[in-house]
């Protein structure tokens, strides 16, 4: 039995390394790095992990890339940071000088992007973020010259949301009162410490304000009191627990508010899954233009692909990279990454988000900032220049 | 004794040199799982200068990293790196002086647990204090590369291990040893033995919060929950008895296996880490108990040899 089994193996490992040989000759070798365990693996595998297996499978699929008259197919090797820096920076340099990985992936949140930012650079690796937030794009691009920002600034992010707020006001829509709350973490205090002077300097009264450590199970207090100070709007720069947990609290409280926003996650397919008609009205980040042709064919093959849906803030743009990455390889005919970092630096792109054309910081300048569940979709209602941006409704009930 | 002094100083002095030339000889790869050995060996062995001798298992190694990690995080913009890294050492040391002064009193299970909270107290401290300051995103931004913090860890290794040397050739190395078989006997033999320890625990925390200091360029961007990830903590205590704390060499023979092992399963086996990171501590602490240290011994007394 043990040797019947030894044999198995060995004959799994011959086949393994013929395919291995056969394949070497005209394969491309994409590298990817991103938490499949550790705190940030849920948002991972909603947007990092599906929109790589899709996009190998379609290329090749279609016979691979044409590298200057060679079809060449895809191969991608995949590995696990835990969540931790110390781990992508090891992974990203184990598959540039291990497996000479013809590019590498950015990997997947801002920290573990710019983590492994300075390796990517000294490796000479272009890094084609889609999951990085930053308002230091300039002095990142200074001192990392292939980095590409495409998930836009924590700045725009916020301004919006208050702007589609002020407009509603200004329309006399809602009144002037904000509850605002945010998780106690990195990206949920910046997006907090830049909405309030905003919120204040666009006339509002914050009628209840305060933060919650990350991972607070019991959020019912919180919103509790947020009921109490009779908010016409409440904001939540919240993380995926909290995001989840301020909802369903909202619901059973029926907390009677005309604008219910959320941050990260609710953006998510699973958050519409999980509140159905209660979710219609809810802001949160991010959104992207649903009535685009190209998103809804993407989506279509998502789903059927991998299985899920993807999300609707970074999953499309996370396919972009990949689209650019496509576009630069058959365009220039060569797997040199110099030439493919320059190429992308000077020219623009079609992708399922729409024309991506970087500015002189390797930034993205056109990016969805808000989004609202309508019709059991979440939709664009805000961005920096994109089309297809959809009106605010108002939150009426939970049901 | 004396002139076996000089012998144990100069074979330290060459393998340091040794240890130093990595990044000429390397592609990148090796000196990244060089900067991880480095760095562990550092925490592993100042936590047994500790640990060792008093048997006070410590989780406070996290706690003691991100209050380091943080000082060059908010200081970079204001100070020169060079006065950051003593200044981390300061105040790591400060941090185990309180915290040594309010618990070595606690015994066992008692210590173990307030160490393990300790990093999350801090962590919970430091978001506080940004959220009360509308915090915008903490950015290292440095020249420095991977071989320049490698050598800054090598540099600090070979001070760790003059000091742990300097130490168990000391009245201070006595007293502990002392303590760690019978704290009462120590006592009675006129030995201030909460002093004794406080002082090793002072030694532990700055150097740990010195690592957090170095490492901290080499993540960019530093969030609490990278800083004061708790399984830091236990990494170090894992490698720590892996290869053994009853030498001063013990950790290192610890952690460079491991760090081998983890590399191999991370890069072998992507979607089962855990779980095969787990099975190898079961398999290590089943078949070595005592660590390497322990192993060596064993076979050096089977074997009749000069143990």
């Amino acid at each position: 039995m043990k040797r019947r089994t030894a044999l198995k193996l060995a004959t799994a490992l011959a086949a393994m390394s013929i395919a291995g040989a056969s394949f070497a000759e005209g394969t491309i070798t994409f590298g990817a790095v991103g938490p499949k365990t550790g705190p940030l693996a849920g948002g991972a595998v909603v947007t990092h992990f599906p929109n790589i297996q899709l996009w190998k499978e379609e290329v090749n699929a279609r016979g691979g890339l044409n590298v200057g008259g060679e079809m060449m197919m895809i191969e991608v090797i995949e590995y696990d940071d835990q969540t931790n820096p110390a781990e992508t920076i090891k992974a990203v340099t184990r598959l540039a000088t291990q497996d000479n990985a013809d590019f590498i992936l950015a990997p997947y949140s801002t920290g573990l992007n710019l983590a492994a930012a300075p390796i990517f650079d000294r490796l000479g690796y272009p890094q084609i973020t889609s999951t990085a937030t930053t308002d230091q794009a300039e002095a990142l691009h200074a001192q990392f010259d292939n980095i590409f920002f495409t998930l836009g600034t924590n700045s725009d992010i916020v301004g919006d949301a208050v702007k589609i707020l002020s407009d509603l006001r200004d329309a006399g829509e809602i009144g002037n009162r904000i509850a605002m709350v945010n998780v106690a973490d990195a990206f949920g205090i910046e997006l907090a410490a830049a909405a309030k002077p905003a919120f204040l300097a666009a006339g509002f009264e914050l009628v209840y304000e305060t933060s919650y450590p990350l991972g607070t199970p019991d959020l019912s207090p919180i919103m509790k009191a947020a009921k109490a100070a009779e908010p016409d709007a409440f904001v939540a720069w919240s993380y995926p627990p909290d995001t989840f947990g301020l909802t369903e609290q909202a619901i059973i409280e029926e907390l009677d508010v005309k604008v219910f926003y959320t941050a990260v996650a609710t953006a998510f397919p699973a958050f519409g899954d999980r509140f159905g008609a209660a979710a219609e009205g809810i802001m949160g980040i991010g959104g992207v233009n649903t009535a685009s042709p190209e998103f809804q064919d993407y989506a279509a093959r998502h789903l059927e692909v991998t299985g899920q849906a993807p999300d609707y803030w970074a999953s499309g743009m996370m396919y972009a990279t990949l689209q650019i990455y496509e576009q630069a390889i058959e365009a220039t005919g060569t797997l040199d990454r110099e030439v493919i970092t320059q190429y992308i630096k000077d020219n623009a792109f079609e992708t399922v988000m729409g024309t991506i054309d970087f500015d002189e910081n390797n930034n993205n300048n056109e990016f969805w900032t808000v989004g609202q569940w309508q019709d059991g979709e979440f939709k664009g209602l805000a961005s920096t220049g994109r089309e297809g941006a959809v009106e605010p409704i108002l939150k009426s009930g939970w049901e | 004794m004396t002139p076996n002094y000089g012998k144990e100083l100069s074979a330290g002095a060459v393998l340091l040199i040794i240890a130093a030339l990595l990044p000429f000889a390397s592609d990148g790869y090796m000196l990244s799982i060089g900067v991880s050995i480095a760095m562990y060996t550092v925490l592993a062995t100042s936590w047994a200068l500790f640990s060792g001798p008093t048997h006070y298992i410590s989780l406070a190694t996290a706690a003691f990293f991100g209050v380091g990690t943080y000082v060059t995080g908010a200081g970079i913009d204001l100070l020169p790196y060079w006065v950051l890294l003593p200044l981390a050492a300061l105040v790591g040391g400060v941090l185990a002086a309180v915290v040594g002064l309010a618990t070595l009193r606690l015994s066992g299970v008692y210590f173990v647990i307030f160490t393990l909270g300790l990093a999350e107290m801090i962590r919970q401290c430091v978001t506080w204090f940004q959220n009360q300051q509308g915090h915008k995103g903490t950015y290292v931004l440095t020249d420095l590369t991977e071989a320049h913090i490698y050598w800054q860890l090598v540099g600090l290794a070979a001070l760790v291990y003059l000091i742990g040397w300097l130490i168990q050739h000391s009245r201070l190395g006595f007293a502990l040893r002392i303590i760690g078989d019978d704290e009462q006997v120590a006592a009675h033999s006129g030995i201030n033995t909460s002093l004794s320890k406080v002082a090793l625990f002072i030694v532990s925390g700055a150097v740990a919060a010195v690592v957090g200091a170095i490492i901290a360029p080499r993540y960019v961007y530093i969030e609490p929950a990278i800083a004061f990830n708790p399984m830091l903590s236990f990494q170090v205590v894992i490698m720590a008895l892996l290869g053994g704390t009853g030498r001063l060499w013990g950790p290192l023979v610890g952690v460079i296996p491991f760090t081998f092992l983890w590399e191999v399963i991370s890069a072998s086996f992507p979607n089962q880490t855990t779980l095969l990171l787990g099975l190898s501590f079961l398999i290590i602490v089943y078949l070595l108990p005592k660590g390497f240290v322990g192993l060596l011994q064993k076979i050096r007394a089977k074997t009749g040899g000069f143990a």
